[in-house]
């Protein structure tokens, strides 16, 4: 196997000739370093750096919380699709998108922090999710720049992810993969339905890649010389490319494809340059970026309030179903008693 | 490992919390049931219902099995070595160490 | 699933370009479409195509209100799984809407986004506010069991459309039926709130359930085509008294309401919901999306 500079074993860390630290741990961290120098994944009862295990169950976590607050724009449209094929449509991928919450739940609950415990820290305001959430989705054509642009740079972003060295991640984005490319494509065609619709509808078209184009390329995440967790994600074989790497990869394509859709991307300094043989785009406000992260976007009151009242509305039906089964176990003994 | 087995524990005492379900679905017939992952559910026929949506949205599953997750033992991962090792060198189990009847038909 | 194979040494991004075509198998399956419907040929009489519009109506609303509850369920996997009934329900609506409109040459847009409030067919329980869980539970177990019975019949009709449609929908119906049962149990025989809930619940629905089952003119003329609603009361009663008997419920003692909504009569409900799902719609007419 060629040795990609990605895959070197990181530096010996000044723990390692840490004469506190424990043979077993030092076993440990030698076999960890060993599966990540062959590219191969660590599976859940592993041993694993804490570090390691804190990183991954908050990207898996931020990660899931990100599809379940997703949700909530897209799911605005649903009881206003303005035929029922995209109604069918913009429900199943909703639907999805709790279905991808749940892929990645499951896979950050491996590492040892069950859901209900990761749910109440995004309850509390103190999880992060995707920022591109907290954008109201004011028309139907949003429904189009969702899937188009932010489903893209998802996908952009999650594909190397199906190798990262974490098993249950990996796994867990395989099958997101596989389904956000239908996400994608249905966005793309309410996009091309429109901008070749009526002029209404083609000016809501544009209007809606305007409004998510920036914020689309702020889902990379902040550029490589301010990304400080990016380097060791790397070393850990659990980041493949670097944000910068995959944003201007993303412009890229999008700067080819919404030529088919008859619209234009707002961004007057976007161009391929052909020295570096990669594409050049606008300044992103990142504070904007931060402040949307921090909670100061328009919407991350609304999408809280919103998630913390389904959770509160449905504690009884939680608790119901809960003391149901109890119930039937209690029976079930009886039953096996009496026999 | 032991502290964050008594936090799911906790948690899964408390009244509306749902425990956790390993998922294995059949793709179709002839091949085994493979783990697909996880979900959370009341009971066995919630969450084999719940698996049905999740995991078969799209055709992926002809049968599925539920299983508590707590219920599921698996080997040691510090004890690679004794448990998986053993049987590298025993190369005699494998057809390939039987060399000289190479050739002959049918064997 | 698959995991991704650690065999390949190429790190380049195109390389991971098709990493996700590898994992679990995925097939549309092979079932009767709306867009199989619409490419049909065959007209049905005025009589079939109202009385596909009463069916086609009743699963519309009721798609309309579940769908509202993606990403509002007490817990992630029920979104998924009233979504799922959601989708099934918008599935026959769009079959038999696409149906009806061959009579009159309407798609199943021209008749959901188009015609007025006194213009749809649908029965009064469908249009019913979804209120806490257990309301929308309870009219699910109602209208499930009731939709069982009539598509189990609806495969013997002499409408060899309605019968296709009614054998697809049919398998679904019946999923539809055990996830209300399913449920109305947990909460009937739950803790004392949901049972207090779920009791309550089920006599908020209680009395729209006899319009499902009026006889009138239209069901007469449709004949062997269609079911008359009387003949399915007997073993509803049956079956949801045994589900509310084993959930510990009672059997409601409330009088019916009139109904009225095969007439296009509606409840006050029903102009709410269709202002909210034909608004963008009717904003931009002759428009395609």
């Amino acid at each position: 196997m060629a040795a990609a500079p990605l895959q070197s074993v990181p530096a010996p860390r000044p723990e390692d000739q840490d004469a506190s630290v424990s043979p077993e741990t030092r076993a440990g961290q030698a076999y960890f370093d060993r599966i990540i120098a062959d590219d191969s994944r660590i599976e859940p009862k592993d041993w694993m750096p804490e570090a390691y295990r804190k990183t991954l169950t908050r990207q898996i976590s931020q990660h899931a919380h990100s599809e379940i607050i997703g949700m909530q724009p897209e799911a605005n449209w649903i009881t206003r699709a303005p035929s029922l094929k995209r109604k069918s449509i913009l429900m199943a991928k909703v639907q999805d998108e709790a279905g991808h919450g749940l892929y990645l739940y499951s896979a950050a609950e491996t590492l040892g922090t069950p859901r209900d415990v990761l749910n109440q820290q995004l309850l509390d305001g103190k999880a992060k999710y995707s920022s591109i959430f907290n954008y109201p989705a004011r028309s139907w054509a949003d429904m189009g720049a969702i899937g188009w642009l932010v489903d893209g740079a998802a996908i952009a972003n999650q594909v190397p992810l199906c190798r990262a060295s974490y098993g249950p991640y990996g796994r867990a984005m395989v099958r997101i993969c596989k389904e956000e490319s239908f996400h994608q494509r249905q966005g793309f065609e309410i996009l091309l339905e429109l901008s070749h619709g009526t002029p209404e509808q083609k000016e809501m078209a544009q209007d809606a890649v305007n409004r998510f184009y920036a914020p689309a390329l702020m889902m990379f995440g902040p550029p490589d010389d301010d990304s400080p967790n990016s380097k060791q994600s790397m070393a850990w074989n659990i980041k493949r490319f670097s944000n910068d790497e995959l944003r201007q990869r993303f412009v890229g394509m999008i700067a080819e494809q919404v030529k088919v859709l008859g619209l234009t991307l707002p961004d007057p300094e976007l161009r391929f340059d052909e020295e570096t043989g990669k594409w050049i785009h606008m300044e992103l406000d990142w504070q904007e970026f931060k402040d949307v992260i921090a909670g100061r976007g328009p919407c991350n009151a609304q999408r809280l309030a919103r998630r913390r009242e389904a959770h509160a509305n449905g504690a009884w039906v939680r608790e119901a179903a809960r003391a149901y089964a109890g119930k039937q176990r209690e029976k079930q003994m009886q039953k096996a008693g009496a026999a | 490992m032991m502290s964050q087995e008594n936090e799911g524990q906790a948690a899964g005492q408390q009244a509306n919390v749902w425990p956790l379900w390993e998922v294995f679905v059949r793709s179709s017939r002839g091949l085994s049931h493979v783990h697909a992952g996880s979900l959370h559910a009341p009971d066995a026929e919630m969450a084999l219902r719940n698996a049905r949506d999740l995991y078969t949205r799209r055709n992926e599953g002809v049968s599925i099995w539920v299983v508590p997750s707590e219920a599921i033992m698996a080997s040691d991962p510090d004890a690679k070595g004794s448990f998986f090792e053993s049987p590298q060198g025993k190369d005699y189990r494998h057809a390939t160490y039987y060399t000289k009847s190479e050739g002959v038909k049918h064997l | 699933m698959n995991a991704p194979t650690p065999a390949h040494a190429d790190h380049s991004l195109d390389s991971f370009g098709d990493a996700a075509a590898s994992a679990t198998r995925v097939t549309p399956g092979n079932a009767l479409r709306p867009e199989d419907i619409a490419i049909q040929t065959v007209r049905p009489s005025e009589d079939v195509a109202q009385y596909a519009l009463r069916l086609g109506d009743d699963s519309l609303i009721l798609a309309q209100r579940l769908g509202h509850w993606i990403s509002r369920g007490p817990e992630i996997e029920e979104d998924i799984a009233l979504g799922n009934i959601a989708l099934d329900l918008l599935g026959h609506a769009r079959s038999f809407l696409t149906y009806a409109g061959h009579a009159w040459g309407k798609t199943e847009d021209d008749l959901a986004y188009w015609r007025e409030e006194d213009e749809f067919r649908s029965a009064w329980i469908f249009e019913q506010p979804n209120g806490d869980f257990g309301v929308t539970i309870a009219r699910q177990l109602v209208v499930a069991i009731y939709q069982r019975l009539l598509y189990s019949r609806l495969v013997e009709s002499a409408d060899s459309t309605i019968a296709a449609i009614a054998a697809k929908a049919l398998k679904e119906v019946d999923y539809h039926r055990d996830h209300a049962i399913q449920w109305t149990l947990r909460l009937g025989d739950g803790t004392d709130e949901s049972h207090r809930r779920m009791q309550a619940a089920i006599e908020l629905m209680w009395p729209y359930v006899d319009e499902l089952f009026d006889d009138d003119e239209l069901t007469e003329r449709v004949g062997d085509a269609g079911v008359r609603p009387s003949t399915l009361r007997g073993e509803f009663d049956a079956e949801i008294r045994a589900v509310l008997d084993e959930a510990t419920l009672a059997l409601p003692a409330v009088p019916r309401a009139s109904g009225g909504g095969r007439r296009g009569e509606h409840t006050e409900h029903l102009g709410y919901l269709l202002a909210e799902m034909q608004v963008l719609a009717r904003k931009h007419p002759g428009a395609t999306w």
